[in-house]
């Protein structure tokens, strides 16, 4: 995918670009947010980095003019402001993710990933397929090869969102926002034990796992053939 | 700074000297007042005596005519020869006929006939002292004058030693107040030296020092407890902030060196080894334990900062309703697989519809936050209770577990930042756990109390309601 990014700092900028190009994605890097806004409005990205704290022109400001412009390109901000008003502030100006710095870089990449999917996905689903694995979101039923999988609302929930993006890897942080709906740091494990015992009622008796870990950075749910 | 030297600039001894200048003027007054109803009282008892005198005589000249006057004035000065009083009656030429003074007065009379002269007579002792008559002239029909007076010299005599005894008591006492506003000038300036000197004390580092009080129980000595009480708190909350620096240190030290030894590991792994396979997976291995030890320490100072946060109040502005019931419900769902695993059973009584006006997510970490202590600190096969009851003004949310507990002389340390019960070190968390749950109990103006479950750790918390 085709990425911008704005950031004032050049070693976040040579980090995140230099992350961006090893997994394959071309980046257009910018240093401040007049310049950014510009490149943004002039080339068509899939996705858009965007730090809060900018010389000249803040990110958030980039963001209203670039919305105001009816640009929909989905924008991830980057900032050292983590409370929740901040990110409030940032999600409401029309930002679609939000991401605190210091930031791991898998977690970053995890969510261009999902924010780019988002785009590319049909609006209305009823149903979710990954391998062998069907999810009917209508009866709120889940069978593998055939075999109906009893699995709590929250579980439910969990496989739904790992199906969403699927072959994508997701964070627990990631997950623990989008299925729990809340921002906070659970400082345990607590993601993994949910994670196992989905694991137990998708997984444990087939050949083929579809749910992998993804060592200090979290989970992927993909086909057995498909390589990430 | 000694106290002499500065004695007049002191803000006493200036206070004094207005109080003496105010305290002179009203003595002034009081004395002013004293004067004029004493001496110009007897000045007057004189003009009165003199009157009634001089109007009883002319009453006797309508009545017995010039000759029944002499009489009575000749029987007058018989009576009293040295006396003070004064009679004199001159004919039209101003010739004396009967009297006490040779000559009458040269001093013209006022508007009402009085006159103040000197006294020159047969009469007058000699003493070698001026004596002063005053008198009231009266003219006569037929041409004569009558002067009656009084020698006033022992009136004013009186009237100087009145005023002597005043001035000299107005100066005694300014000068006893001069003297007294100064011993208290100095005395307190003495005090304020003494504060001055253990302020200084203080400030060149030395904060366990702390001004002498008085036994007196008087203001200045409720300032210095006022004072101290102060240094009191400053130095509690240095020795705070040096713990929370010395548990930082000591916190983030364990992590760091690890960090360090996995990259050292990483540098003796030799990249590409003659066909070992093993070595890139290896160093991969060290790699992403490395990755992870700079994650815990930034997990620690991200709750720090959360904390300082939180507590500066930055955050009321998002407050909304919020369903406490379903917020704690979701904190148990979240976490009850943790229990099971270790096969712990969890009491859950959560009041429906318990709504509140807080911050969803610093509420949700609040109670995350505790809820995993009381699995972690929960032997297996233990029990855990969640309460949330609404109570008429507030909600309460009661968390128990059937842990170790914690000693009662320990209860108030727990929520500072980094600390950690001796035998607790040994597992997993940052010691923030709780310093972040107070600090979000405060932001919501809410209480937290930590009790005894016997056995295990009672923690109850109330919230008010919007």
């Amino acid at each position: 995918m085709r990425v911008l990014v704005i950031e004032d700092d050049s070693d976040t900028l040579a980090y995140i670009a230099q992350g961006l190009d090893q997994h394959g994605h071309v980046v257009d890097k910018s240093g401040d947010g007049k310049d950014g806004l510009f490149k943004s409005l002039e080339e068509s990205y899939d996705a858009i980095v965007l730090d809060r704290m900018l010389p000249g022109l803040d990110g958030l400001s980039v963001l209203q003019t670039l919305r105001s412009s009816g640009d929909t390109t989905p924008v991830l901000i980057l900032s050292a402001l983590g409370e929740v008003d901040d990110r409030v502030e940032g999600l409401r100006k029309g930002g679609d993710d939000y991401l605190t710095k210091p930031f791991a870089f898998s977690e970053l990449l995890a969510r261009l990933e999902a924010l780019v999917r988002r785009g590319d996905a049909p609006a209305v689903e009823t149903n979710l397929h990954v391998a062998d694995l069907e999810m009917d979101l209508l009866a709120r039923t889940v069978r593998r090869s055939g075999k109906t999988i009893e699995l709590q609302p929250r579980e439910f929930r969990l496989l739904e969102y790992l199906m969403r993006h699927s072959g994508q890897v997701v964070t627990r942080t990631m997950l623990l926002e989008k299925v729990w709906d809340y921002h906070f740091d659970p400082q345990t494990n607590v993601i993994d034990v949910h994670i196992s015992r989905l694991r137990g009622k998708i997984d444990r008796d087939f050949d083929e796992p579809l749910i992998h870990t993804v060592r200090s950075v979290g989970y992927v749910l993909r086909p057995p053939a498909v390589e990430v | 700074m000694s106290a002499s030297t500065n004695l007049f600039r002191s803000s006493v001894f200036r206070l004094g000297m207005v109080y003496v200048a105010l305290f002179g003027a009203s003595v002034l007054l009081l004395l002013g007042f004293i004067y004029w109803s004493t001496a110009g009282y007897m000045l007057r008892q004189a003009d009165a005596t003199i009157e009634a005198e001089i109007t009883g005589l002319a009453e006797g000249y309508r009545s017995m005519g010039l000759l029944g006057l002499t009489r009575t004035i000749r029987e007058r000065l018989s009576g009293t020869p040295a006396g003070p009083s004064v009679y004199l009656l001159v004919d039209t030429g101003y010739n004396p006929i009967i009297g006490n003074l040779d000559r009458w007065p040269d001093v013209e009379p006022d508007e009402q006939g009085w006159l103040n002269f000197r006294l020159e007579t047969q009469s007058v002792p000699e003493d070698g002292i001026e004596h002063r008559g005053r008198a009231r002239s009266f003219r006569l029909q037929g041409g004569y004058h009558l002067l009656v007076g009084r020698d006033i010299h022992e009136l004013e005599a009186m009237q100087a030693l009145i005023r002597r005894t005043l001035v000299w008591g107005l100066a005694i006492m300014a000068l006893l107040a001069l003297i007294g506003g100064g011993l208290m000038g100095r005395s307190m300036s003495r005090r304020i030296g003494r504060i001055n000197e253990t302020i200084d004390e203080i400030m060149a580092g030395d904060l366990s020092r702390r001004m002498p009080a008085g036994a007196s129980g008087d203001d200045f000595d409720q300032l210095i407890d006022n004072l101290n009480r102060m240094l009191e708190r400053i130095e509690n909350l240095m020795e705070g902030v040096r713990q929370v620096s010395d548990n930082i240190a000591h916190d983030l030290r364990t992590p760091l060196a690890r960090l360090r030894n996995r990259l050292e590991v990483l540098k003796e792994l030799q990249p590409g080894a003659a066909g070992g396979g093993e070595a890139p997976n290896e160093q991969r291995q060290v790699v992403v334990e490395a990755i992870e030890d700079a994650d815990t320490m930034l997990s620690a100072f991200n709750a720090l900062l959360r904390i300082a946060r939180i507590e500066s109040r930055a955050r009321r502005a998002e407050f909304a309703d919020l369903d406490l019931t379903a917020v704690a419900g979701d904190v148990v769902e979240l976490y009850e697989p943790l229990a099971e695993e270790k096969q712990q059973a969890i009491e859950v009584n959560l009041e429906r519809g318990v709504v509140i006006r807080g911050d969803r997510d610093l509420l949700f970490q609040a109670l995350a936050n505790l809820f995993d202590n009381a699995i972690k600190y929960t032997p297996v096969g233990g029990r855990i209770w969640v309460h949330l009851k609404d109570a008429p003004h507030e909600a309460q949310i009661t968390i128990a577990d059937g842990g170790p507990g914690i000693p009662t002389d320990s209860r108030a340390k727990v929520f500072q930042r980094f600390y950690r019960l001796d035998d607790s070190r040994g597992s997993s968390g940052s010691g923030l756990g709780l310093s972040l749950v107070q600090a979000v109990v405060q932001l919501h103006g809410g209480s937290i109390a930590l009790g005894d479950n016997a056995p295990g750790l009672r923690v109850e918390i109330s919230l008010p309601r919007a």
